[in-house]
């Protein structure tokens, strides 16, 4: 640590901010369904989540050591970069919780990483062909995989168990939903603090102050796990709200069902080297159980926007990453000017959040979830897809509208395959 | 450029069969325990159901345990 220069400082702190918003933007993830339907108390179930994220973050560093890896040339990497890319991510996932859209932290620190390279370095320093097979092609097939197996475990269920629920029942599938979430919350620590600390590992190693090829720091591996279970606790609500509710209405069998088969298809995944975004999976889950239900609906305008974020998650991270790194380029005063604008804007955006509060004690209530003024916005920024219309179809016939509905759904996601 | 279609099929069906095998196995658990409780308010006991329900739970237990396994083994 002896040649610890400002500028490192700056990415290590950014860092770990970006860890905190990783935290609190994927709370929902794990607990959303469990604090919807009632099985833990929502400050229970996040100080939960927190401390399972903390106990994953010191499991193993594996995931540090692969992160940067693949997708864009080391040669590019300069601390500036870094420090750009994680811009671009932490104000995507401010953006995106100020919506109440659940989208993925690590396409967005991917979107930034890119942006920031194709900036400094051309675009001949990222990976295309990784790029569709390592993030693009996942997004389309997470929520298809969780979602189908949440849909036939759902009809399962209710066909074995009927629909009676007594004590043992209700308690049953409370432990149930209570042990798949800790699962998902635990593979989600190993996960994603990883990510950050592979981050800092870079910024270090770009920056001369560690060897390459060097293991995080145990300061590294401390301060990641405590910045993610701390975002973790502090819980992004208006995510967990839009996930526990405004996707589909859950009974607790279907939480338990849908958590298990996020919490199966996340370790599936990264056992079997195909990794799937925990966002992704949990909301295709989710949807998918809803489906699973004789009378269940999925809200297809709320699925359409976050299909869109999702879309839109790689490149406006990149976008930002790259405008970003575009000025730090200028000299130290253009990244102080980048450091000054990434505060500014976040503190805006919580000023913005104030205007209606979503915290632990109106999470579950029911009233109909109102549109904010940005989720205004966006809608109207949004064009209608068809998926509006299929979804008032699936309200009407929910068993019919299981084939085209998803389609639909998909349409944003699916031209940037196309093209590629 | 290289799609990897064998990893993708099995993550889809390790997925597919797990979950529903594992919500199979809990519906399965739950079910014995309400006929319990049932049995219990009618005065019965119904030691097969409740002795099936716990070797259920034990399987889901073991199939939770076997996930904390493979996070840990990633190390």
């Amino acid at each position: 640590m002896e040649s610890f220069s400002l500028i490192l400082a700056i990415v290590v702190v950014t860092a770990l901010a970006f860890d905190f918003t990783n935290g609190f933007h994927d709370t929902a993830n794990a607990m959303a369904t469990t604090i919807s339907t009632g099985a833990l108390k929502p400050k229970v179930a996040v100080a939960m989540s927190a401390v399972l994220n903390l106990v994953g973050a010191f499991l193993s560093v594996e995931v540090a050591n692969t992160i940067s890896k693949g997708l864009v040339d080391e040669n590019g990497i300069r601390p500036e970069v870094i420090f750009a890319a994680l811009v671009g991510a932490i104000l995507w996932n401010l953006l995106t919780w100020l919506v109440g859209l659940p989208s993925s932290s690590s396409h967005a620190l991917m979107g930034g990483l890119i942006g920031a390279t194709v900036a400094s370095a051309g675009f001949g320093a990222v990976h295309g062909d990784v790029l569709v097979t390592k993030v693009l092609l996942p997004a389309v097939a997470a929520p298809v995989v969780a979602g189908l197996a949440a849909m036939l475990a759902t009809r399962l269920s209710y066909g074995i168990g009927g629909t009676a629920e007594g004590e043992a029942t209700r308690k049953g599938y409370r432990a149930g939903q209570i042990a798949s979430a800790g699962l998902v919350s635990l593979a989600h620590g190993t996960n994603d603090a990883q990510k950050t600390m592979g981050i800092i590992t870079l910024a270090l190693i770009a920056g001369g102050s560690i060897a390459p090829g060097s293991n995080p720091p145990v300061w590294v591996i401390l301060s990641a796990g405590l910045a993610i279970a701390l975002g973790t606790y502090i819980g992004g609500w208006r995510i967990i709200r839009t996930m526990g509710k405004g996707l589909t209405d859950l009974e607790p069998r279907q939480g338990f069902a849908a958590q298990t088969s996020a919490a199966t298809a996340i370790l599936a995944s990264s056992h079997l080297g195909f990794s799937l975004s925990t966002t992704h999976v949990v909301s295709g889950s989710v949807m998918g159980t809803g489906l699973g239900r004789k009378g269940g609906v999925v809200r297809w305008s709320t699925a359409t926007r976050m299909f869109v974020a999702w879309a839109l998650t790689l490149p406006a991270a990149a976008l930002v990453g790259a405008g970003a790194e575009a000025v730090t380029d200028l000299g130290d005063w253009g990244t102080a000017a980048v450091a000054v604008f990434l505060v500014a804007a976040s503190a805006a955006i919580w000023k913005i959040s104030r205007r209606e509060v979503v915290d632990h004690t109106n999470v579950v209530a029911d009233d109909a979830e109102p549109a904010g003024v940005v989720t205004t916005a966006i809608a109207a920024v949004i064009p209608p897809p068809a998926g509006t219309v299929a979804g008032e179809a699936a309200i009407a016939f929910p068993q019919q509208s299981t084939e085209p509905a998803p389609i639909a759904g998909h349409a944003p996601a699916a031209p940037p395959a196309a093209t590629v | 450029m290289k799609i990897d279609w064998a990893a993708i099929g099995s993550v889809f069906g390790v997925s597919l069969v797990v979950t529903v095998g594992l919500v199979a196995l809990f519906t399965v658990g739950i079910r014995g325990l309400a006929r319990r409780e049932r049995a219990a308010a009618q005065g019965d006991s119904a030691a097969l159901a409740v002795t099936g329900a716990y070797v259920c739970f034990a399987a889901c237990a073991a199939a939770v345990a076997y996930g904390m396994y493979l996070i840990v083994a990633k190390a």
